[in-house]
Parts: C-alpha cells; sequence; structure tokens
C-alpha cells in the first residue's frame, strides 16, 4: 500500500476543503477502500476520514412521509431499522442479500454508492483497464467476461456496478444528496452512476472533493411497501455478488397493477432502471403472461459483451420470478435467506 | 508524521504511537499489542478470520484502520474467558465440535457472540447460517459451528448472560 496523508476533519466544510486536493480520498468504514488501496488499485495521497463527523449517521423520518439516511449509517442499521424495513421493505431485502454480516455492520450507505467494479481485471494490476488507467485498454474484452454487462456497456468498459443497495433506490426514486465547495445539490440515485461513455475512469457524477450527505427515498416509495421483493442470483448461497439481481415493486389496487417499478442489477455499469418494462405493467392484471411480456421488454436492448449471454436469459427469469414474488406480496420479515432465487414460488410460475 | 491513539481492549486502555498511518486494526492486535488470537486469513474482507467487535459490533478488522478507530472499545478472542471459565459460545464449540483445524475459529466464535448480541437469527437454524456466512470454515465445521452458536444462545439466554457478551 503507498503511504497516505491521515487527516480527519471536524465538519463538512472542513472535509469538503480537505478532499477537494488533488489525490485526497474520503474514507468511510474502508471496507472497499482499503482493499483497494492494499491491491495499489487506489493509491490516494490523502485520505480525509469522514466516519467521525457528526450528524450524518441518522435515519430521519420526514413529516411529508419520505425518509432522509445520512451518509454514515452502517448498511445493516437501514436494513434493521424497522420502521425502515417495513416501509421500504426490498431495499431491507437488498442491504441482507450483500456482503456479509461484519461488512454490513461497518459500510456506510455513502461507500455502498460509491464501492467499485468487481472487474478481475480492474484489480490486476498486470491488465489493461481503461477503468484503473485511462486509454491502457480493456482486457475483459475477449478474456473471461461471464459475469459483465449486457446493458449500457461500451468497448471502451464492460464491467458492471456490484451495489445491491442501489438496484432498489433506483426504482423508488431516491436521490443523493451532495455537498461540494460550490454548495449543496441533490442528484437521482438514477443519474448518480455513469455509463462508460468515453470516461469509464469515472464511475459517477460526483466532482471531486464533493461529499454525499444522504440518501432520501420520498414518501410515494412507501406505496410500494405490500409488493416489493429484491432477487440475487449468486454464485454461492450467500456472501457473493450478483450475477444478476432485479427488484419488482407493484402498487396492486382492484385486483390490477396500478403503478410497477422494476430495477436490474449486474447487468450494466449502472442499476438499471426499465421504465418501458413498468409501463408496460399499467392497469394489466398481476399475472404470469404479463410479468413475462415486462421482462421482454426490460431485456429488449441487451446484448452479450462476451460469453455472457446466458446473462440476459437469466435476467428475463429473475425479473418474471421478482413480479411474481412481489405480486403474492411482501413478506412480514425479510426471509431467512434474503433474495434468494431458491425460494419456492407461488403458483404457475413455479418452474422459472 | 506519527500518530498516537487510544483504544480499550478488553477492557485495558491500550495507547499506541503509529508512525505509519497503514496500519490495519488487525496488524495493530497481532503485531503491536501481542494478541495473536485474531486471524489474518485472507487480508481482504473475505473470510472472516479476523473477526472483532467494536463497540460491541462484529467487524472484520483486516480492512478497519486502526487510527481511524481511535477511541474505539475492542473485544477479541483473548477477551471472553474470565480466568479459567470459558465464555458460553467458546464452550459449545468445543461441545458440539465447532472446529477443526481451529484456525477460523476466533473469528467464527467472535462473530457468533455478535450475532447472538445482535439478537436477529433467533432459533431459527437457517437465520443462524446466515447470520455466520461471513465466516469461512477450509474444515467445513459448519454442522457444528451452527449447533454450537444455537446452544450457546439458548445457555445465554436462559442463564441471563446475554449482556455478558
Ligand atoms: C468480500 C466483500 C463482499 C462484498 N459483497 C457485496 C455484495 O454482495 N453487495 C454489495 O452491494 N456490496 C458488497 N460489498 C461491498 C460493500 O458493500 C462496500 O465495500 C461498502 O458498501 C463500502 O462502504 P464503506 O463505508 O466501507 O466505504 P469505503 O470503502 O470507505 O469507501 C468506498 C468509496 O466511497 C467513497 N466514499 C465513501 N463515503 C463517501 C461519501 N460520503 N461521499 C463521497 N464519497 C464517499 C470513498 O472515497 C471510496 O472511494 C462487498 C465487499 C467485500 C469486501
Ligand atoms: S471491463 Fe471496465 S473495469 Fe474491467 S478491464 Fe475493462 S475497462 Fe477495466
Ligand atoms: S482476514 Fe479479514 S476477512 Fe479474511
Ligand atoms: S476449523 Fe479449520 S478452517 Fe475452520
Amino acid at each position: 500500500m503507498k503511504t497516505f496523508d491521515y487527516v480527519r476533519p471536524a465538519t463538512i466544510p472542513e472535509a469538503v476543503a480537505a478532499a477537494s486536493a488533488p489525490g485526497a480520498a474520503y474514507l468511510a468504514a474502508g471496507t472497499n477502500l482499503v482493499d483497494l488501496m492494499k491491491g495499489g488499485i487506489a493509491q490516494p495521497g490523502r485520505l480525509v476520514d469522514i466516519g467521525h463527523l457528526p450528524g450524518l449517521d441518522r435515519i430521519e423520518h420526514m413529516p411529508d412521509g419520505g425518509v432522509r439516511i445520512g451518509a454514515l449509517v452502517r448498511n445493516a442499521d437501514l436494513a434493521y431499522d424497522r420502521d425502515f424495513a417495513r416501509r421500504f421493505p426490498a431495499v431491507a431485502e437488498a442491504l441482507l442479500s450483500g456482503a456479509s454480516p461484519q461488512l454490513r455492520n461497518a459500510a456506510t450507505v455513502g461507500g455502498n454508492l460509491m464501492q467499485r467494479t468487481r472487474c478481475a481485471y480492474f484489480y490486476d494490476l498486470a491488465s489493461a483497464c481503461n477503468k484503473r488507467e485511462p486509454g491502457s485498454g480493456c482486457d475483459a474484452l475477449g478474456g473471461e467476461n461471464r459475469l459483465h454487462a449486457v446493458l449500457g456497456w461500451s468497448e471502451s468498459c464492460i464491467a458492471t456496478h456490484p451495489s445491491d443497495f442501489c438496484v432498489p433506490l433506483v426504482a423508488l426514486n431516491a436521490t443523493v444528496e451532495i455537498e461540494g465547495a460550490a454548495g449543496r445539490r441533490e442528484v437521482p440515485v438514477e443519474s448518480f452512476h455513469r455509463l462508460p461513455d468515453g470516461h469509464p475512469e469515472r464511475d459517477s457524477v460526483l466532482e471531486p472533493g464533493e461529499l454525499i450527505t444522504g440518501v432520501r427515498l420520498p414518501a410515494e416509495a412507501a406505496g410500494f411497501a405490500g409488493h416489493a421483493r429484491y432477487l440475487k442470483v449468486r454464485e454461492r448461497t450467500s456472501y457473493a455478488f450478483a450475477v444478476v439481481s432485479a427488484v419488482a415493486a407493484l402498487r396492486i389496487e382492484d385486483g390490477a397493477i396500478a403503478e410497477a417499478r422494476i430495477a436490474l442489477g449486474g447487468v450494466a455499469l449502472k442499476p438499471w432502471r426499465v421504465r418501458d418494462a413498468e409501463a408496460s405493467l399499467a392497469d394489466a392484471r398481476p399475472d404470469a403472461p404479463a410479468f413475462r411480456e415486462a421482462a421482454r421488454i426490460a431485456l429488449a436492448d441487451a446484448r452479450p459483451s462476451g460469453e455472457n449471454g446466458f446473462k440476459i436469459e437469466l435476467a428475463r427469469r429473475i425479473v418474471t420470478r421478482a413480479l411474481t414474488l412481489a405480486a403474492a406480496g411482501t413478506p412480514d420479515r425479510v426471509p431467512a435467506l434474503p433474495a434468494s432465487p431458491f425460494a419456492p414460488v407461488p403458483g404457475e410460475l413455479s418452474h422459472v | 508524521m506519527s500518530f498516537s491513539i487510544t483504544l480499550t481492549v478488553n477492557e485495558v486502555a491500550r495507547t499506541v504511537t503509529l508512525d505509519d498511518p497503514r496500519v490495519t486494526l488487525l496488524d495493530l492486535l497481532r503485531e503491536r499489542l501481542d494478541l495473536t488470537g485474531t486471524k489474518k486469513g485472507c487480508d481482504r474482507g473475505q473470510c472472516g478470520a479476523c473477526t472483532v467487535l467494536v463497540d460491541g459490533r462484529r467487524i472484520n478488522s483486516c480492512l478497519a484502520l486502526a487510527i481511524s478507530h481511535d477511541g474505539a472499545q475492542i473485544r477479541t478472542i483473548e477477551g471472553l474467558a474470565k480466568g479459567d471459565e470459558l465464555h458460553p459460545v467458546q464452550a459449545a464449540f468445543i461441545a458440539h465440535d465447532g472446529f477443526q483445524c481451529g484456525f477460523c475459529t476466533p473469528g467464527q466464535i467472535m462473530s457468533a457472540v455478535g450475532l447472538i448480541e445482535e439478537a436477529q437469527a433467533g432459533a431459527d437454524p437457517e437465520r443462524v447460517r446466515e447470520g455466520m456466512s461471513g465466516n469461512l470454515c477450509r474444515c467445513a465445521a459448519y454442522a457444528g459451528i451452527t449447533r454450537a452458536v444455537l446452544d450457546a444462545q439458548e445457555r445465554m439466554a436462559g442463564a441471563g448472560r446475554k449482556d455478558a457478551a
């Protein structure tokens, strides 16, 4: 690991000022950053430790029904907050399907949004990687790319974004609160992460020095609480990143779908919301043909970036299954195996 | 640059001067405080061998920078037994064959203590298995580990000892 200066600001403005220097990086829990520093992938010259900043570790239920989650709230604390989990169950389920209990006890909300891709070539300093070293090429193209992107990729980078938490966040219209030298701004989570578009080294729209202070969920997001599920295919039962994941959230009125939300994880360099597929479900009966059609539309633009064509059909099935489980109703408590695709599926779709 | 940090480790205040900010909590415990019960498996957050309790919560000490935990309360495997009297989780691991080579065991036990404290799993073996999934065991002693955790949890609840964790 390259050595660094360590600073521990006492206030947000001090943090922003300290992190605006070239080569500076924020340190939250370090579960991603310290790993990247050990591997030499990240080499910050200065670490700005935000772990002790006051006021960023609260979950606030707002008078208007929305919720504001401070950037330093631990992943586990959010998932186990009873009010939060009751109102936003798919977010809790996604959080609990990620990493391990120890990592979730440490990992913060801001760090989860900012975690970097798990592409093995990004981690391997001997490989060409445009994300790590702009212009060097992409060894994942034509390499081991079973787990790489099938949507929104370009030849410059075919990696995926690894976060589970962000998938329900984009479906539920969450926003990111950002504070920088130029003041505050708020960005929808959906436009926070970037596709490769010429600059694969830039994961998000965050400018150097800008600090995430929190994430907001609007009141209307709680309207899906009765029918919301996250499903995640992993290469082992637990403690693994998504091969493909999906969130499905429905508002069902008088036996018909009033509104649907669907987003996918593990398929692109950002959490992937599918509005056309959502629209296809408006006023539909929540049944297998409607869900299969929505899944078809969701993956209509998908194409393999290598030996990963299987992910397209897998994603269709996971979308269909997530919709089926959501329609059956949110369980009272996050299941013992959160987001597991092995759980029994009610009714006619049990074989998909 | 050197930094002085104070940690309470197993109820004893320890002040350490770090001449390098790169030291992880794991390396600090093992190399500077001679508490080698906490193990280094992967050193990258992937195995759980380095699990300790920080301010009562189980975390991976290999990804935690020591310097950012100034003032924290740390509990390691060395701090569980009271003299010759084993902690109920330690005793249960022995009673249920919760290990073979023993390398992962300090991490497993600290993780189990944290899991019982979190009180999310209850008596459901599937929730206990999932709750212990952050600790890999190369010897695959998983069946014994699950039994040990369930048994220890029951005994601790019975003895009203939960807060003795
Ligand atoms: C073995 C392993 C398995 C994992 N499995 C999963 C999984 O299945 N699903 C999943 O979603 N995640 C998984 N993770 C990733 C984990 O969720 C992230 O490491 C964690 O969320 C990062 O949070 P942190 O607080 O530790 O961030 P840090 O490591 O401290 O920071 C990460 C990045 O975010 C930046 N940053 C942090 N906070 C802010 C802020 N407030 N404003 C601006 N920038 C900020 C840092 O500068 C850094 O670049 C796994 C991690 C490991 C090690
Ligand atoms: S896919 Fe992206 S992250 Fe992976 S090697 Fe190519 S450029 Fe790097
Ligand atoms: S040594 Fe820390 S998780 Fe493996
Ligand atoms: S007992 Fe050998 S690794 Fe677990």
